[in-house]
This record gives structure tokens, C-alpha cells and sequence, in this order.
């Protein structure tokens, strides 16, 4: 049910190209884009270019998710720490990532590490905000439990803040991942030969449409199926929720 | 000196002030209070009278302003066994809902750091007590709102403390699973006979369970009066509420009670 509306949409598409009504130079049929998918999966180079993206996202990702949510919950249980982080947070969580990828290529080269700096940058803010909110938004009868048994900060961190914000941080990993995504298209467009980014810049420049489509079909597949691998992760490790 | 006339919980003119909005309310007005080791003593009182305070300033929660409250450990165990002063079974639902049945009524045990093999023993023996041994693997949502509690009771037991605080644990569930939990904490505690300080607002409840009643008074909270009850133990709902001391007692404690709320002008309403 749910792949009935791409589906749709594509024949759709698929049927204006073919009676003529759109420019077939901007806006090749599926077919075609079907066609160039074939060719450039047999080659290799596909899986390649994703191969490539996909490492940098994950590495990225990782990166940026895990002391996001370590600052997050600490954020959350201490207030001095909250009080005196939070400004600095909010003043810089507005920043275009797209700005900073001058300062990181100055900063690390060229190379892989200038990728995964920005990606580890989009996912930090999403992730850190919403663990920093599952933490406020967790009852505060579960933190009196916790004083009432003496127990330690550090079981109050592991056994309540952690789990009791995991559906927030959830909702900020699915958003960072988003973002890793879109940031990552936009960094593989400069000073790099790899990556799904680059292969639909590098279609773009030398008018390769149906390529450029096809790697930007790509990307929303790759969305598609982060998206999908982080709810499998939610349900695993959330069983108490309710759904 | 017996078990029975030692004294568990010492408190002496207990105040407790509230700054709300920049205001001062006054919730608790010199409370004194001896409470017997082994003694099942009720804390019933209209609502905003300070009942919650005294609980949570007794388990560590909240602060009082002046006077001094004490949990009195047994000679010779204070300190050595690791056993904890008081437990709180909770108002508000209070289980954790990621954890499951087994690891909720365990968390007692695993803050004081007792190992996996022993508070996995222990927590299971408390679940059997309240009849979820079948739903130890269970989750929270999985439970009804009386299966919640009797899972807030074994965690408190399971700590085995020195005193039980109970906050209107029954207050929210419906009339027969009140019923069935008032019994059966009967039955449990005549077995184990802790010292037990349970707040409630059901005048019914507190004669059921009670040795000693203590009234309060509209806020700022004072110590009305202190009654003993008389019924036999054990007891049951049903014997209790048949005899013949029942009505005469509730009565008194209404009576108190009414007296104190006719005095407000709130109240004015309340038929004389
Ligand atoms: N944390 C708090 N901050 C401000 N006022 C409080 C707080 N806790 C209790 N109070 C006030 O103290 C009074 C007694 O409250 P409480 O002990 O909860 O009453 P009870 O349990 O008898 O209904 C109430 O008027 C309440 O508004
Ligand atoms: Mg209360």
C-alpha cells in the first residue's frame, strides 16, 4: 500500500514523456532512467559511488550521534551543565552546515575526514536537542524512585535518563540521518571523485540527465531504507513502548 | 525494651513552608509524632494538608524548615546490613516502563548493588507474594492499573527497608481492585509486620488497615487527634466493616474531620 504512491507517480511521469508533453531533455522517462540504472549497475559503478557514500554517512553519523547523546543526557540530569551549555548551543545549532564546509576542508583536506566532520556536525544538534528533551520530558516520579533508593548518578544516567529518552532519541537519530544525507550530496560536490553526491554533480556538468536522475533516486533510496533500518533499530531496543 | 515498644519514626515540631509564586504557604504546622516499631499507622486529612510533605521529607525528598524528623533503626542492625531506612510506593504510577515486572522490583536491590543472582531470588519471591509470578517477564503497559501497584508494592518490599511509606497507593484503581489489594497488603504485612506509614483520604481504608489513625487538619497540617482501632488481626474487609466498633469509629474520625472543614470558609456549603 504504501508503494502505491511512487508507483503511480512514476507511470504517471512515465506517460507524459511519452505523449510529448514535457521537454525530454530535463525530464527523461523512467524508462530511460531505468536503462542508465542497468548499465551503470553492471559496470559496478553504482554500487561503487554508494559504496562510498554510505561509508561516509555511517562514519559521520556514528561520529556525531554518539556524544551527542552522552552530552544529551547529561545536558538533561544537570542543570549547571544545561544552564551553562545550552546558550552555546542554541547559537550555534542555526549555523548552515553548508557554511562550515569551507572551515572544514581548511581544517581536514580534501579527504574523507572534511565529509564525515560536516555529517557528524548535522546529525550532533538534532540528536543532542531532542536527548537533551527525552531526558526533561521523562516524569520526574521515576528520578524520585531513583533518590529514594539511593541509587548513583550513574545508574540514574544508565537505567532512567538513557532508556526513558530513547524514543526522543530516536526521533533525533531519524532526523539526523536526514540531515547526514542531505549534507552529505552537498559536501560530495566539492574537491572529491566518489560518492552519489558526486556523481550527480559531475552528470549535471556534463549533461548526463538521465545519470543525474538516477543519482538522486539513489539518494532518496538510500533515505528510504536508513529510515527504515533506524525504526527496525527503535523497535528492538524500545519493546516497552507502546505502539 | 520489646520489639514492640521501640520507636521507628521520631518526629518533632516538623514545619514545612512553600514558596509559590513568590508567596509563603504554610503546609505543615508542628507536627510531633511517635511511631510505634511494627505499627500500621494511617494519615488521613482533606487534600492539600500536608500528608504527601511528611512522606517525602521522611524518605529523603524533600526537606522540612524546622523540627526534626528520625528513622529509628534497630539497635545493632543500623548501617551494617546495607538495609535501607524506608521504601515509597507512590501516588502517581511510578514503575518504570522500560523496565519489565522482574527488573522493576529489583531496582531496589540494584542500586544498593546487591549481585544479579541474589536480587533476581529476591525479587522473584516478592512478585509470587503479589500473585505476578506469571507476568514477571511482562512490561509495564501490559498491566493493569492494580497489577501496576501490587508491582510499586513488591519493589518496596523487596528492599526490605526499615519502614514502608504508602501514598494513597489505592487511590486511582476502581472500587473492586481496591478491595482485593486492601486484603491482600493485609495479609502480606500481617506477615511481615513493618512499620508502615500510609497517607490516605479514604476514612474506610484507614480503619481497615490501620492500628492507629492520626487525623490532620486542613492546611497548614496539624495532628488532630490520634485514634487506636480496636479490631483484631488479622483482619479482613469483611470482618472489619461488620462489627460493631466500625460505624461508631468512622463517625468520630468524620466528625473531626468536618468540623475542621466547616471551619473554612470554603467549606460553607458542607451541611451541619
Ligand atoms: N513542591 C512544592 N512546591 C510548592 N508547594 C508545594 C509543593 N509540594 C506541596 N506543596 C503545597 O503544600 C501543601 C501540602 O501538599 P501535599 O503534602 O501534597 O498535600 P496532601 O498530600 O495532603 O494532599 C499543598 O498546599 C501544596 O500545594
Ligand atoms: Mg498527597
Amino acid at each position: 500500500m504504501s508503494a502505491a504512491s511512487p508507483v503511480v507517480l512514476i507511470l504517471a511521469w512515465e506517460l507524459v514523456t511519452r505523449l510529448g508533453y514535457v521537454d525530454t531533455r530535463f525530464f527523461p522517462a523512467p524508462s530511460e532512467i531505468l536503462q542508465t540504472a542497468q548499465r551503470l549497475l553492471t559496470d559496478g559503478t553504482l554500487a561503487r559511488q554508494v559504496g562510498i557514500s554510505v561509508q561516509r554517512v555511517v562514519i559521520g553519523f556514528v561520529i556525531g550521534a554518539v556524544p551527542a547523546i552522552l552530552i544529551g543526557l547529561i545536558m538533561g540530569l544537570v542543570p549547571i551543565v544545561r544552564a551553562a551549555l545550552r546558550p552555546l548551543v542554541n547559537s550555534t545549532y542555526p549555523i548552515p552546515k553548508s557554511a562550515l564546509l569551507p572551515l572544514f576542508l581548511l581544517l581536514f583536506g580534501l579527504g574523507e575526514e572534511s565529509k564525515w566532520a560536516i555529517i557528524a556536525v548535522g546529525t550532533f544538534y538534532l540528536v543532542l536537542i531532542n536527548t537533551m528533551t527525552g531526558v526533561l520530558n521523562i516524569d520526574p516520579i521515576y528520578f524520585d524512585v531513583a533518590k529514594s533508593v539511593g541509587a548513583s548518578s550513574f545508574l540514574k544516567l544508565s537505567v532512567i535518563a538513557f532508556p526513558g529518552s530513547l524514543p526522543l532519541i530516536f526521533a533525533g537519530l531519524k532526523l539526523g540521518m536526514g540531515v547526514s544525507l542531505i549534507v552529505l550530496v552537498y559536501a560530495e560536490s566539492v574537491g572529491t571523485t566518489g560518492g552519489i553526491g558526486y556523481l550527480i554533480w559531475n552528470s549535471w556538468e556534463v549533461f548526463q540527465v538521465p545519470r543525474m536522475y538516477l543519482g538522486i533516486m539513489t539518494t532518496a533510496v538510500l533515505g528510504l531504507l536508513a529510515a527504515s533500518a533506524l525504526e527496525s533499530l527503535e523497535r528492538l531496543l524500545v519493546p516497552w513502548k507502546q505502539r | 525494651m520489646t520489639e514492640s515498644e521501640r520507636i521507628a519514626i521520631r518526629i518533632r515540631d516538623l514545619t514545612r513552608w512553600f514558596l509559590i509564586k513568590g508567596r509563603p504557604i504554610h503546609a505543615l504546622a508542628g507536627i510531633d509524632l511517635d511511631v510505634r516499631a511494627g505499627e500500621f499507622l494511617c494519615i488521613v486529612g482533606p487534600s492539600g494538608c500536608g500528608k504527601t510533605t511528611i512522606l517525602r521529607i521522611l524518605a529523603g525528598l524533600d526537606r522540612q524548615t524546622t523540627g526534626s524528623i528520625e528513622v529509628v533503626a534497630p539497635r545493632g542492625s543500623a548501617g551494617s546490613d546495607g538495609q535501607p531506612l524506608s521504601s515509597v510506593v507512590f501516588q502517581e504510577q511510578s514503575i518504570f516502563p522500560w523496565m519489565r515486572v522482574r527488573d522493576n522490583v529489583a531496582f531496589g536491590l540494584r542500586a544498593r548493588g546487591i549481585s544479579r543472582a541474589v536480587r533476581t531470588r529476591i525479587a522473584a519471591e516478592h512478585i509470587r507474594q503479589v500473585g505476578l509470578s506469571e507476568f514477571a517477564d511482562a512490561w509495564p503497559h501490559q498491566l493493569s492499573g492494580g497489577m501496576k501497584q501490587r508491582v510499586a508494592i513488591a519493589r518496596a518490599l523487596a528492599n526490605d527497608p526499615h519502614i514502608l511509606l504508602m501514598d494513597e497507593p489505592f487511590a486511582a484503581l476502581d472500587e473492586q481492585t481496591k478491595l482485593v489489594l486492601q486484603d491482600e497488603l493485609l495479609r502480606i504485612w500481617e506477615r511481615s509486620r513493618k512499620t508502615v506509614l500510609y497517607v490516605t483520604h479514604s476514612l474506610d481504608e484507614a480503619i481497615l488497615l490501620a492500628d492507629r489513625v492520626l487525623v490532620m487538619s486542613q492546611r497548614p497540617g496539624r495532628i488532630l487527634r490520634i485514634l487506636d482501632m480496636p479490631f483484631d488481626r488479622p483482619r479482613t474487609i469483611r470482618r472489619v466493616r461488620s462489627d460493631a466498633r466500625y460505624g461508631p469509629l468512622f463517625n468520630e474520625i468524620w466528625e473531626l474531620l468536618r468540623h475542621n472543614v466547616a471551619r473554612q470558609p470554603l467549606a460553607a456549603e458542607v451541611p451541619a
